[in-house]
């Protein structure tokens, strides 16, 4: 018995000083803590070489009966209209201001901006929860801040989605393929299985141009650039604007602004 | 030494095919959801996950519960537990079985399950819940076989086993542990994010497992003539009793954070699930079930007759279980999803199929469990 117990204790020893170093290790290398020490949130701006796309949406500009963003973007993309809300896929929609800033509503907000429709997306956060929790890396965030889907890794866990504190991820509960008006065959369609979102037109910005929301926008409510860039248009509208993000409490950083 | 639990009486026999039927049945209603895809169940954009991966939470904690006959046998030698020990080993190999299959039929793309292996990333908390199960079925297995097979050549077990018993300790925690990481580090998921998630799985474990094997004892005692022994009864009793109250102190913890600070994100999930949210109150008779039942099995465990009764002992376990199996491998997990990150209320239904698939799934863990422990059983009574 004497020996079993110093065995054990032995061996727990061994486990305990592993688990307690690999902790270690993983809060420095910053896999689970935030890179940032500063205790405000980390929102500070780090002006950097490597680009961070983003995007700023004046919703004084955009028109309440106006679906051209996202009817553009769901065609272009492929995107499937199941016509019921539990296999619903959306990349760009709209939703009540009280639904969408959940933790900006407050009793006495006016009826007209309680119910205002306002547009919502994929967030592109710098710190994207749904990154982190993906087990086999088929989210990932490119080198421009783009959170991106590899369709043909994604092994269909729907940990993301779970991850997503803004509800911008779909799954594809059902075939995709015939729910599709009109194929484009500049972009895959998706299998079922897979989940999507707003991946910020890489496809486009990899050609040099600007996501299809943006360039189909009329009222110029859309404003897309680099939030890196101190001079970019971009960074002169968050500069001059009072802007407000989904949820940023959350440490996700996200990189679509709207201006109220 | 398995080929014991494959044969036996016509009643024995008989229990397998029925067991074997109800696995078909779940086989069936894979192959529909595999045809049709997921949208077969009653999950979909708002609550993407449902009883699937509840029923698997719920397991890794029956599965974790070994520890509790593993621990007290080995490092403090109570000698009460060596008939049953490798019992709670087969219990966790039956349980670790059942969690793996949970996760497989709750994939979208099941042909890419090796893609967790071929792409490891270890800042996911689902790879490591994947290394961990794995791990534990495999030490189970080792551990519980190489013992058994010592018994029946009436040998004393190999020295080099001792290591992956102890190592099959803390291993038990973390899988327990780390499941609950998959969950407790979510920002925006109010109900699951709670520093006591983990120790509240683990307390909801040491009772719903303990339980279990208790039920398990009677039955073997009655139709195999195995008996545990009064003391090992005893022991386990004591276990689910603390198990249980600990349990039902950390909801109560719960409560009084959320409702105290009075914070509506925190509130929400709980508002939810116990009392109902916009007029939307389908998981609330089942959380006062829970309630009930899970307080009126602690009061039964306190009453000192009901560990000489079996009845009486039959019902708190049961009613323990199936408590804890609601509050787990229901609520905890759906609540999560409601409210929407929307705050917007919708409620999941589960379907048919997805019932059957769990029926199924639930019949290949009790298969699994009968041939083991007939294996085991038949071992022991002829050495005895």
């Amino acid at each position: 018995m004497k020996k079993e117990r110093r065995d054990f204790i032995k061996q727990a020893g061994f486990v305990g000083a592993a688990v307690v170093t690999g902790g270690a290790a993983v809060v420095t290398s910053g896999i689970l803590a935030p890179t940032t020490a500063n205790a405000s949130s980390g929102h500070e701006v780090t002006d950097s070489d490597q680009p961070r796309l983003g995007m700023v949406i004046d919703m004084t500009k955009c028109k309440e009966e106006c679906n051209d963003c996202s009817d553009i973007c769901h065609s272009v993309h492929n995107v499937p209209d199941h016509g019921n809300p539990k296999d619903e896929i959306k990349w760009i929609w709209k939703n009540e201001y009280e639904r969408v800033f959940t933790d900006k509503s407050h009793q006495y907000v006016s009826q007209d901006l309680k119910q205002k429709p306002f547009l919502t997306m994929c967030n592109h956060c710098d710190d994207p929860p749904c990154v982190k929790v993906c087990p086999t890396n088929a989210t990932f965030k490119r080198n421009d801040g783009i959170v991106q889907m590899d369709f043909h890794r994604c092994i269909g866990c729907r940990f993301c989605m779970a991850g997503c504190p803004y509800g911008s991820r779909s799954f594809n509960w059902i075939e995709p393929r015939p729910a599709i008006k009109e194929i484009d065959s500049s972009f895959p369609t998706r299998e079922r299985g897979v989940v999507e979102k707003c991946n910020f037109c890489a496809e486009l910005i990899d050609k040099g141009e600007k996501p299809a929301c943006v360039t189909t926008c009329k009222e110029g409510a859309l404003i897309f650039g680099d939030l890196n860039d101190p001079n970019s248009e971009i960074r002169k509208v968050l500069e001059t604007t009072k802007t407000i993000q989904r949820k940023p409490g959350l440490g996700t950083k996200p990189s679509v602004f709207y201006v109220v | 030494m398995i080929e014991k639990g494959l044969t036996g009486s016509k009643t024995y026999m008989t229990w397998l095919g029925l067991l074997g039927s109800l696995m078909a049945v779940g086989a069936y209603g894979y192959k529909q959801q595999l045809d049709y895809g997921l949208g077969i169940t009653g999950m979909g954009r708002d609550i993407s996950w449902g009883i699937y991966v509840a029923q698997f939470t719920f397991m890794v904690g029956v599965a974790a519960s070994a520890v509790m006959l593993v621990l007290p046998y080995y490092l403090h030698n109570f000698k009460a537990f060596a008939k049953i020990v490798v019992l709670g080993e087969f219990l966790a190999v039956s349980a670790v079985v059942m969690c793996i299959l949970f996760i497989f039929v709750d994939l979208g793309k099941p042909s890419r399950i090796l893609n967790v292996m071929l792409y490891p990333t270890p800042h996911s908390m689902l790879f490591w819940d994947m290394l961990v199960l794995n791990g534990y079925l495999i030490l189970n297995t080792l551990c519980g076989r190489v013992v058994l097979k010592a018994e029946r050549q009436q040998v004393p077990p190999p020295k080099w086993i001792k290591p992956f018993i102890l190592l099959s300790i803390p291993w038990a925690f973390s899988i327990h542990t780390v499941t609950a990481f998959l969950f407790a580090g979510l920002p925006g998921r109010h109900l699951w994010l709670t520093a006591i998630l983990a120790p509240r799985f683990l307390a909801s474990a040491f009772a719903a497992g303990p339980a279990l094997l208790i039920l398990l004892a009677l039955l073997v005692k009655r139709i195999a003539d195995f008996d545990a022994g009064k003391a090992a009864f005893d022991k386990l009793i004591t276990i689910v009793t603390y198990g249980s109250i600990a349990n039902f102190f950390f909801i109560g913890l719960e409560f009084f954070t959320a409702y105290y600070s009075n914070i509506p994100s925190h509130m929400h999930s709980l508002e939810y699930l116990y009392f109902g949210l916009d007029g939307k109150t389908a998981l609330v008779p089942f959380m006062w079930t829970s309630t009930f039942l899970g307080l009126g099995a602690i009061g039964l465990f306190l009453y000192p007759k009901t560990r000489d009764n079996e009845t009486l002992l039959a019902i708190a376990c049961a009613g323990i279980f199936i408590s804890l199996w609601i509050d787990k491998g229901i609520g905890l997990i759906i609540g999560g999803f409601v409210p929407n990150a929307f705050e917007e209320v919708i409620e999941y239904q589960v379907t048919g199929v997805e019932i059957s698939i769990v029926v199924g799934i639930w019949a290949t863990g009790i298969f699994v469990l009968s041939v083991l422990f007939k294996s085991a059983i038949d071992i022991k009574k002829i050495h005895e």
